[in-house]
């Protein structure tokens, strides 16, 4: 079985977001692998050493998301490369979900390409189900865990973490997923990963290399600005016992229209 | 010169440093205060790979340098204190000295299980009435055939009760000069006539294992003796090398503990309309724990690096050892000083790195031995032997070869 699973490098959560001259300034944080694609990563090397599978990754952006993929090998998987082309600079997911898909069908052989749920800097969500789209696969989104998987009948049966529970759902192989915190707690890159991955020399691929031409983004950026600051009041509650207090606290938020 | 650190370093680094934040802080304060160290700490760290970070792979260790274990030790105290303690006595005064001194019998026997983590490690030089005075020791080991008769006490000996090995240090001639009559010994702490326990009730490391080994007439085959019989002394004192470069690196996580969260708690707490980051008094200390943390740094990343370079490197280890700790209790009384009452509270953490800090600045040569030690160096005094076998250069197709 052959896994694709795809990293973003992303500022730290922790960075302190600023708008200068119009344009998002993350300050001096440090960039990682996407949070959620280390949930992406595990869920695919779990796959992996069930299934006697491979584990590619694949990343697109600047030299920098090397370390994503660096990220990634140290964890488990088998083989990383990067896309990387100026034209790409200001790819929206439409534009970077055609680039995903070139990349799915470059490697070839794919049964499974996973995502994360979302990356933390765009936070949008829509790469998976878009890459599933170009790609004519089935999009199974959200997954908290995979109950079944038979990659010589092709079928797979999913969970899904959607807001009124757990979805079951079953599909065909190949497909596209996304991975949400639930599946498993992702692993610690294993000393012997860190030294592989420290050593290993990652592939670029352009467009020219993927065999397409560079796509278009839709979504064009008019303006961009900071959103106003929140006025935060404390009010502190005080009260005889902690009934009262409790009460005094239950008329206060219902006051304020929380509940 | 480089000060660039290498992808391995800083991947090691993040990795440590991750498990960190995400298994040990959420819940130190809890065993700090229960004074008892928790109980998944040395399995988890044995499980990744921890405990073998600097020792060959040949060895079943992780092959890294010297100056990722001082990367990682520095990563540990960040944390807790006693999380490094566990890489000083395993790692740097145990498993270091069999690879610096034993026999590749020994290595097999012994250090490979250690670097495993299967086996945890310590190490017994101090004594109820013997700490700076290490020549001054009653313990005992005697020759009756192929067995050494070991007798006597060990205390403040980290992991006393939680090792299974312990490099045990004793009178082996009792006429000799007290520095040649000294010799070592890998002891299996589940042999007959030993007695372990824990110390309660200190400062601090209290999430720490601390506490004696009692040997009576404890029989030890001469197969398990590391070095010659009276090398015990320069042994002891060559695995306080690495020892120290451990409590070093660590002293200087504790410094980076401090300054983090008094920069974290300077931008949060308001006083006089402004936050007391913009208070020059507080900036003072900021800029204080600034300098401490960087040559902190400075001074235990060089020894790393003669380390590596196979250089013998007592006096800078020594000057890492002694000013980092000082400066760690430093920070960490004046990181208090910033969080005001809160600091005094442990509702925040500043006020145990500074009762963790305090245990550095005596164990493993207190301040003032470290002062005699340079004074020493720089008068002309003081020069280094060389030693039978010196800690080996680190070789990285060596470390990393599996044969």
């Amino acid at each position: 079985m052959k896994i694709a699973v795809f990293v973003k490098q992303v500022p730290d959560s922790a960075a302190k977001l600023s708008v200068d001259n119009g344009a998002v300034n993350w300050g001096d944080a440090p960039l990682v692998i996407n949070p959620w694609d280390e949930y992406a990563v595990e869920a695919a090397l779990q796959l992996a050493e069930k299934h006697n599978g491979e584990v590619a990754a694949i990343s697109m952006g600047s030299e920098d998301a090397k370390e994503a993929l660096k990220h990634a090998l140290a964890m488990g998987a088998g083989s990383a490369t990067l896309i990387s082309d100026a034209a790409l600079a200001d790819a929206d997911a439409a534009a970077a979900a055609k680039v995903f898909a070139a990349a799915v069908q470059k490697l070839g052989g794919v049964d499974l390409a996973i995502f994360g749920k979302q990356a933390i800097d765009s936070d949008t969500g829509l790469a998976p189900a878009m890459t599933a789209r170009v790609l004519g696969w089935p999009a199974l989104t959200m997954l908290a865990a995979i109950p079944a998987l038979d990659p010589g009948a092709k079928t797979i049966q999913v969970e899904r973490a959607i807001e009124e529970g757990r979805q079951v759902v079953e599909g065909k192989l190949p497909a596209v997923l996304s991975i949400v915190k639930d599946y498993a707690e992702p692993r610690y890159p294993s000393f012997m990963g860190i030294r592989k991955a420290s050593k290993a020399e990652i592939p670029v691929w352009s467009l020219a290399d993927l065999g397409i031409s560079a796509p278009e983004s839709k979504v064009r950026w008019t303006e961009i600005s900071a959103p106003p600051a929140r006025e935060v009041t404390s009010e502190m509650v005080t009260g005889a016992n902690a009934d009262e207090i409790a009460a005094k606290l239950a008329d206060l938020i219902i006051a304020e229209g929380v509940l | 010169m480089d000060f660039q650190l290498s992808e391995e370093h800083l991947m090691v680094q993040k990795m440590v440093r991750d498990f960190v934040q995400k298994e040990v802080k959420p819940v130190i304060q809890e065993w700090d205060r229960k004074q008892e160290m928790a109980p998944f700490i040395l399995p988890r760290m044995a499980e990744l790979g921890i405990l073998g970070i600097n020792i060959p792979v040949r060895y079943g260790g992780q092959g890294f340098d010297y100056i990722t274990l001082g990367l990682v030790c520095e990563e540990l105290e960040a944390g807790d204190s006693p999380l490094r303690v566990v890489m000083s006595v395993h790692m740097g005064l145990n498993s270091m000295a069999l690879l610096q001194w034993g026999t590749e019998e020994q290595k097999q026997k012994f250090l490979t299980p250690q670097a495993t983590g299967e086996k945890y490690a310590c190490f017994g030089l101090t004594e109820p009435g013997a700490g700076s005075d290490v020549a001054g020791m009653k313990a005992t080991a005697r020759r009756e055939g192929d067995e050494y008769v070991l007798n006597g006490e060990k205390m403040w000996i980290s992991l006393a009760s939680k090792a299974h090995h312990a490099l045990i240090v004793a009178r082996t001639n009792p006429d000799a000069d007290p520095h040649d009559g000294l010799s070592a010994f890998i002891v299996e702490l589940d042999r007959k006539g030993i007695t372990t326990g824990d110390i309660h009730g200190k400062l601090g490391m209290r999430a720490g294992s601390t506490g004696y080994i009692a040997m009576q007439d404890v029989r030890v085959p001469v197969e398990n003796r590391l070095g010659e019989e009276g090398e015990g002394f320069k042994i002891a004192m060559s695995c306080l090398d690495n020892g120290r470069y451990t409590v070093a690196a660590g002293a200087t996580g504790l410094i980076r503990a401090s300054l983090d969260a008094s920069v974290k708690y300077s931008h949060e707490r308001k006083a006089f309309n402004k936050e007391i980051g913009q208070f020059q008094l507080v900036q003072q200390k900021i800029a204080y724990m600034v300098q401490q943390y960087e040559t902190s740094r400075l001074l235990y990343l060089k020894a790393g690096w003669l380390k590596n370079q196979g250089v013998r490197n007592t006096r800078e280890t020594s000057l890492a050892k002694w000013y980092a700790t000082d400066a760690s209790f430093d920070a960490a009384s004046e990181a208090i000083q910033v969080h005001g009452a809160y600091g005094y509270s442990d509702e925040y953490d500043v006020e145990r790195y500074l009762r963790n800090s305090k245990g550095g600045v005596i164990y493993e040569g207190t301040s003032e031995i470290h002062q005699l030690m340079q004074a020493g160096y720089a008068l002309g005094y003081r020069k280094d032997a060389d030693l039978r076998c010196e800690l080996p250069a680190y070789d990285a197709e060596y470390w990393q070869a599996e044969k």
